[in-house]
């Protein structure tokens, strides 16, 4: 493809697709809406909790592999 | 005014509530903007400003003050429009929102029928997302590559290349039902 051939199809691409007016605004403030995802689901808290779940996830499997050593197995099959 | 800039900025990286909040205000309008040249869907637009920015907000911790909000809420924001596009590439949703756009330009070339651009609405919507993503902006938008680039974390070259792909397999399947363009 050369450079005319190029032109030619940034030319079409233009006419099909028009570009979107660039003072476009949002309906309505967002900041509502951003407040409500806020208050659903804390950045900070959904990160602590997933870590905090995590840990005692992993430290209850390396116990019960510890105090009952013929469960690793099982663990290890529904993994 | 630059201080009172700054020092928000500052907050914000220090997690501060109140700062991302003058921060949404200040570039909610910009940030939708962005959003809706890439999907071309108010509603999309509005839902993946408000995901962009809770995206912002769990990073802050990376935000680094020196390089500025600007620059890195475009970035977010078009990765977040990026996975849309990905999510939403079956061509039925595609053609459905980007027909409704499929308006003649003020300028229309009497060449180009209204059929043509349909299908050329079509084609675009199949390409994909990344090289889509691209041409959008590049060329339909006709924004600055540089701007391009750095909102996509790619190198100007790399633009041009995906430009370039974009066009010439938009060529191919236009060629394919036979328009020649």
């Amino acid at each position: 493809m050369n450079e005319d051939d190029l032109d030619r199809m940034k030319k079409l691409l233009q006419q099909a697709l028009p570009p979107v007016k660039g003072d476009s605004e949002p309906r309505q403030d967002l900041w509502p809406a951003m407040l409500r995802r806020l208050n659903t689901r804390p950045a900070a808290q959904a990160l602590t909790g997933r870590n905090w779940f995590d840990g005692a996830l992993a430290f209850g499997l390396l116990g019960l592999a510890a105090f009952f050593p013929a469960s690793i197995p099982v663990v290890l099959y529904y993994l | 005014m630059q201080n009172g800039e700054s020092g928000v900025l500052n907050q914000f990286q220090r997690g501060d509530a109140a700062a991302f909040e003058v921060l949404f205000h200040q570039h909610q309008r910009a940030v939708y903007g962005w959003i809706l040249r890439i999907t071309r869907n108010p509603a999309a637009a509005e839902e993946l400003t408000i995901e962009t920015f809770w995206r912002i907000f769990s990073a802050y911790a990376r935000f680094d003050a020196a390089r500025g909000f600007e620059g890195w809420a475009r970035r977010i924001a078009t990765r977040a429009a990026l996975d849309w596009l990905r999510a939403r590439r079956t061509e039925g949703e595609l053609s459905t929102e980007m027909l409704g756009e499929v308006a003649a330009p003020a300028e229309a070339d009497p060449a180009v029928t209204a059929e043509i651009r349909r299908k050329t609405a079509m084609a675009f919507s199949r390409l994909p997302p990344k090289l889509r993503i691209a041409a959008t902006l590049a060329v339909i938008e006709e924004q600055p590559q540089k701007d391009v680039a750095a909102a996509l974390g790619v190198s100007v070259a790399a633009v041009k290349l995906r430009v370039f792909r974009a066009l010439r397999l938009l060529r191919k399947d236009l060629e394919r039902q036979g328009i020649t363009p």
